[in-house]
């Protein structure tokens, strides 16, 4: 344990030692704001030190604060509090109204959307959080009008009922073709160990993920695995 | 033969229908007047009914376009949240809305509740806060300061049924036994059980399921002014029964018909339990109303499971007993159950067997207890009756060595049910199975063991004229408009419309449009009672027949043709002579004129070939007899429903029926804690509903019926496949295990428990 007496000089942070730092001295703050590790952190090596004296900078809240989001390929501009999920900001503020609230508490996928590439449960994301990421949902995955191969692929199959769980499923089969080289239907079940459907469509969404994976899921904005699929659909975002 | 009901028509044609299905097909005779459709028998020739078509909202669904209530999103539009009871029984003292008032964004509170009225269970409306944002909610929620008294109160039926339990209602809790039909008194079934070869005597629990649809209740109400000035309320309701929530709010809100407008054109499940005008449509109204301002009032997932609804719980005591070949001779059923709040509660132990002389007698007590009230749930009452029955009589086949699905056949007069049975055998391979239980080859010798289930069940055919009326619009440019009122809770009624109008219209398929869920449009059904599909489908085929003789009427002078001699076949309009002409060009003819017509649906035939339908199931699972733990490995679900318009949403709606009843076989429960009187489990992280993990493979058939009880000849179809899953489960862990769990649901410490009890000899 001498690493902490090596040098008196204040030394760049690391994000190890920034959580020492937290722990020491700023868990209130910290504990009742909202901090912004996205901006003011995870993308950095490193920040001065200085910054953790004064809480301030890397505290938000409780008022509104205007931030912008990516999301479909375009920078959208709203005023949240730092408390106002991802799920909320695209329902009620940006009228992105796919992505549904089921059980607001990370359970049931219905809410589930894309975060630079990777699934996020939209309703235990904070749209702060989001700030230069890059947020994909179904609205984005085909040109206005038209239609995803997977999307396309649920309404052949009829992988849906009462179709309110279909948009977090038409994410979790988006995501995993991008990063499946040879789904299967078993495959395409683990995936959708995330989501819950009520109706009874499981079976049929496993089937879907197959036909759009055969058909070559359109993947517009994935890039990756499936380039040749895509191909048609590619200016979409 | 029985003749057509619609006996005060000018009857000028007689037809014979032939009904029934390959291998049993009768003739019956049945009269209408000459622009009255044929009714579709098993001769009818089909354009599209009966393929597989995609629905005609799937794509709005995959793509996230469809607006559901909870999507709708107006300018300036508020959001409302209910305050609720936080103590099972007792009084409300004061509520006080002021500090909730004081805080930003909040534009109304009001008190839902009456102080003189005594507080039943933990979740009733005390009060509601409106505010700018649903985050501003939250907060308005938590500063509602409700003072309680608090009383003494019971949340399970062991307790509410003791002598000294607190009284839920204004009486006893445990109402006077309701006694079924044709019952006979005690001692008769005694004497029966004396002759009987086998004998059973079991009591069998089922739990308290909710509905737990993913959308929850809720509505969007605006209240404004018509062009005209006069007061209007548009309302986007989650519901079941557009016209039952216009109808409840006229009545609240002391509009007329003509002043509400109630929207649902996508609702995201309902499952029995959303019907009416509730409490979100009521209070969304009167807060639009105060506000005049847009107010969305939607349920969180904890409120939707707290108040909407449930199954009630069971608890059945069966006296069952047959001779040595099998023939039912008696069957005495005690039912305590408890619908929370609300008496209803039976689990009516629907009987498939009744064979003639058998000795029944059923009593069904329903109990109070301070939980949330009851709602009619997929096939109310049937799967806690089926859970029962169905393994009662694999008990007693057991006893006798019989197979099961042929002690069933002995006792069920159901006409397509053999070769349902021997489809199923076939598909499950039932041959696998080893009668005697818990060893052989498919049982296996390791600690998990598989074994294979039956069972069946029955729905009557329900549906009928009831006021629905069908608008269809051919226009110029060759679409087909066609409309109704009701609207489509994910079963598929939408495509149901549409292809059986477009079919009796005889136009192309993808002409056809359909509008459902405006209560502008004409009168439909509430979709309660599997009534939907054969109400709006024979309604469908009525009206498609009325618009094709109105367009060919009105075509005949601009071709130059007898409008006789016309006909609209596979999408092309022809006439006797041998002409024909493309839709397209057909409907160009029309000039600028369109065909409308709104056709109100005949009533049904008196006597088809079967009043009600029927299904079997089965199912194979492993169970692992070191954790507990059972897998559903494949279930087969054969039923019957009278025509099948569209095979792909029949199979998803058996699918549904057969993955709610697994969910409801293995893992939903709704749990009370006794002290507190909360339920410990109002999410969906801890009430378990059946995930993809858990999902086997899933067989489905459609086994084609013609019934001749409408002009579609459809039977309803999404409550009966949700019966028989959880006893087919159940007779299949038995035929695994040797040992039946006779408690839903059957969690793995049911299943030690009863594989310990036997290994300790205890019964």
């Amino acid at each position: 344990m001498k690493s902490q007496d090596e040098s008196k000089e204040p030394q760049p942070l690391s994000r190890r030692r920034f959580l020492q730092g937290v722990g020491i001295h700023s868990v209130g703050a910290v504990a009742m704001a909202t901090t912004l590790p996205k901006v003011a952190l995870a993308g950095e090596p490193s920040v001065d030190a200085s910054a953790l004296q004064d809480p301030a900078p890397n505290t938000l809240g409780p008022d509104a604060v205007e931030v912008t989001l990516q999301v479909n390929g375009e920078a959208r501009k709203l005023q949240v509090e730092p408390r106002v999920t991802l799920l909320d900001a695209l329902r009620e503020r940006l009228d992105l109204t796919a992505a549904k609230k089921v059980c607001d508490r990370g359970t049931c996928g219905a809410c589930t959307v894309l975060v630079d590439g990777e699934l996020r449960y939209s309703c235990m994301t904070l749209a702060v959080e989001c700030v230069g990421s890059k947020i994909e949902t179904v609205e984005g995955l085909a040109p206005a009008g038209q239609a995803s191969a997977v999307s396309e692929a649920f309404a052949q199959c009829d992988a849906l009922q009462c179709g309110f769980c279909t948009p977090g499923f038409v994410m979790t089969i988006t995501h995993h073709l991008r990063n499946e080289k040879s789904p299967t239907l078993e495959s395409a079940k683990r995936a959708c160990q995330g989501n819950l459907c009520r109706c009874g469509t499981y079976n049929r969404v496993f089937e879907a993920a197959v036909l759009a994976a055969t058909k070559g899921a359109g993947l517009p904005s994935g890039g990756g695995t499936g380039a040749g699929a895509g191909a048609g659909l590619k200016g979409g975002n | 033969m029985a003749s057509n009901s619609r006996k005060n028509v000018a009857l000028d044609r007689e037809d014979v229908l032939k009904l029934g299905f390959a291998g049993n097909v009768v003739e019956k005779r049945v009269t209408r007047k000459d622009d009255e459709v044929r009714p579709w028998d098993l001769e009818t020739k089909f354009q599209y009914v009966g393929t597989r078509v995609p629905r005609f909202d799937g794509l709005a669904k995959a793509t996230g376009r469809a607006k559901y209530t909870y999507d709708v999103n107006l300018p300036g539009m508020l959001y409302a949240r209910f305050v609720r009871t936080t103590v099972a029984a007792g009084t409300v003292k004061e509520i006080d809305l002021s500090k909730a008032l004081a805080l930003p964004g909040v534009k109304a509170a009001e008190q839902v509740w009456d102080l003189k009225n005594p507080v039943r269970y933990a979740g009733q409306a005390v009060a509601v806060v409106c505010c700018e944002t649903s985050e501003q909610c939250d907060d308005a929620v938590r500063a509602v300061k409700v003072q309680y008294e608090r009383k003494p109160h019971v949340v399970t039926v062991e307790d509410a049924i003791k002598d000294d339990a607190p009284q839920v209602g204004n009486r006893k809790n445990a109402t006077e036994p309701q006694i079924g039909r044709n019952a006979v008194d005690v001692e008769e079934i005694d004497a029966a059980l004396k002759t009987a070869a086998a004998t059973v005597d079991v009591t069998y629990r089922t739990q308290v399921q909710t509905h737990t649809a993913l959308e929850t209740h809720g509505t969007v109400a605006h209240f404004t002014k018509d062009a005209t000035g006069a007061e209007k309320l548009y309302v986007w309701a989650s519901t079941q029964g557009t016209f039952t929530v216009r109808e409840g709010l006229c009545r609240a809100l002391k509009l007329e018909a003509n002043q509400v407008e109630v929207i649902s054109e996508f609702v995201g499940g309902g499952f029995g339990a959303k019907f009416g005008a509730d409490e979100t449509a009521i209070w969304a109204a009167r807060l639009s109303k105060k506000t005049g301002a847009p107010v969305k009032l939607m349920l969180t997932r904890k409120e939707e499971h707290l108040c909407t609804g449930n199954r009630p719980d069971s608890v059945q005591h069966v006296r069952a007993g047959c001779d040595k070949d099998g023939n039912l001779v008696a069957w005495h059923v005690r039912n305590w159950g408890t619908g929370g709040v609300v008496p209803n509660a039976g689990a009516r132990n629907p009987m498939i067997y009744t064979p003639r002389g058998m000795k029944t007698r059923k009593e069904e007590f329903a109990v109070l207890t301070n939980c949330g009230p009851q709602a009619a749930m997929r096939a109310p009452a049937h799967p806690q009756g089926a859970f029962a029955n169905e393994q009662v009589v694999d008990e007693l086949a057991e006893k006798l060595g019989m197979d099961p699905i042929a002690f069933r056949l002995k006792n069920d007069s159901y006409k397509q049910r053999p070769a349902q049975y021997e489809l199923g055998k076939k598909l499950i391979g039932w041959e696998r199975r080893n009668p005697k239980g818990g060893d052989g080859p498919l049982a296996g010798t390791g600690a998990r063991k598989r074994g294979l289930g039956v069972a069946a069940a029955t729905w009557g055919v329900n549906g009928g004229a009831d006021g629905t009326a069908v608008a269809i619009v051919i226009s110029p440019d060759g679409t087909v408009e066609v409309r109704n009122g009701c609207q489509d809770i994910g079963t598929g009624t939408r495509t149901l419309l549409g292809l059986t109008a477009g079919e009796a219209l005889g136009c192309p398929k993808e002409k056809i449009r359909v509008r459902l869920g405006h209560t502008t449009d004409p009168f439909g059904p509430a979709s309660g009672g599997s009534v939907t599909g054969p109400t709006l489908s024979a309604a469908g085929v009525e009206a498609g027949h009325a618009a094709k003789l109105a367009f060919l009427r009105k075509l005949g002078p601009k071709l130059g043709v007898e409008a006789s001699s016309l006909d609209v076949v596979a999408g092309k309009v022809t006439s006797k002579d041998g002409k024909s002409w493309s839709w397209d060009d057909a409907c160009r003819q029309l000039g600028v004129e369109s065909v409308e017509i709104t056709h109100t649906r005949g009533e049904n035939f008196d006597a088809g070939f079967q009043g009600t339908v029927g299904g079997v199931q089965l199912a194979e699972v492993e169970v692992d007899t070191e954790t507990g733990f059972v897998r559903v490995i494949k279930v087969v679900a054969i039923q019957d429903a009278g025509t099948v318009i569209n095979r792909l949403t029949f199979e998803s709606q058996v699918l549904g029926g057969v993955i709610q009843g697994i969910s409801y076989a293995l893992y939903e429960n709704r749990w009370m804690d006794r002290r507190s009187g909360f339920m410990l489990n109002p999410n969906i992280e801890s009430y378990k509903i059946a995930g993809a993990a858990d999902m086997p493979e899933i067989v489905t058939v459609a086994f084609d019926l013609a019934n001749g009880l409408n002009s579609a000849g459809v039977s309803g179809l999404g409550e009966p496949t949700v019966i028989p899953t959880a006893p087919a489960i159940a007779n299949a862990i038995a035929n695994a295990t040797g040992v039946r769990v006779r408690e839903l649901p059957m969690t793995p410490d049911r299943v030690l428990a009863a594989l310990a009890a036997a290994k300790g000899g205890a019964k």
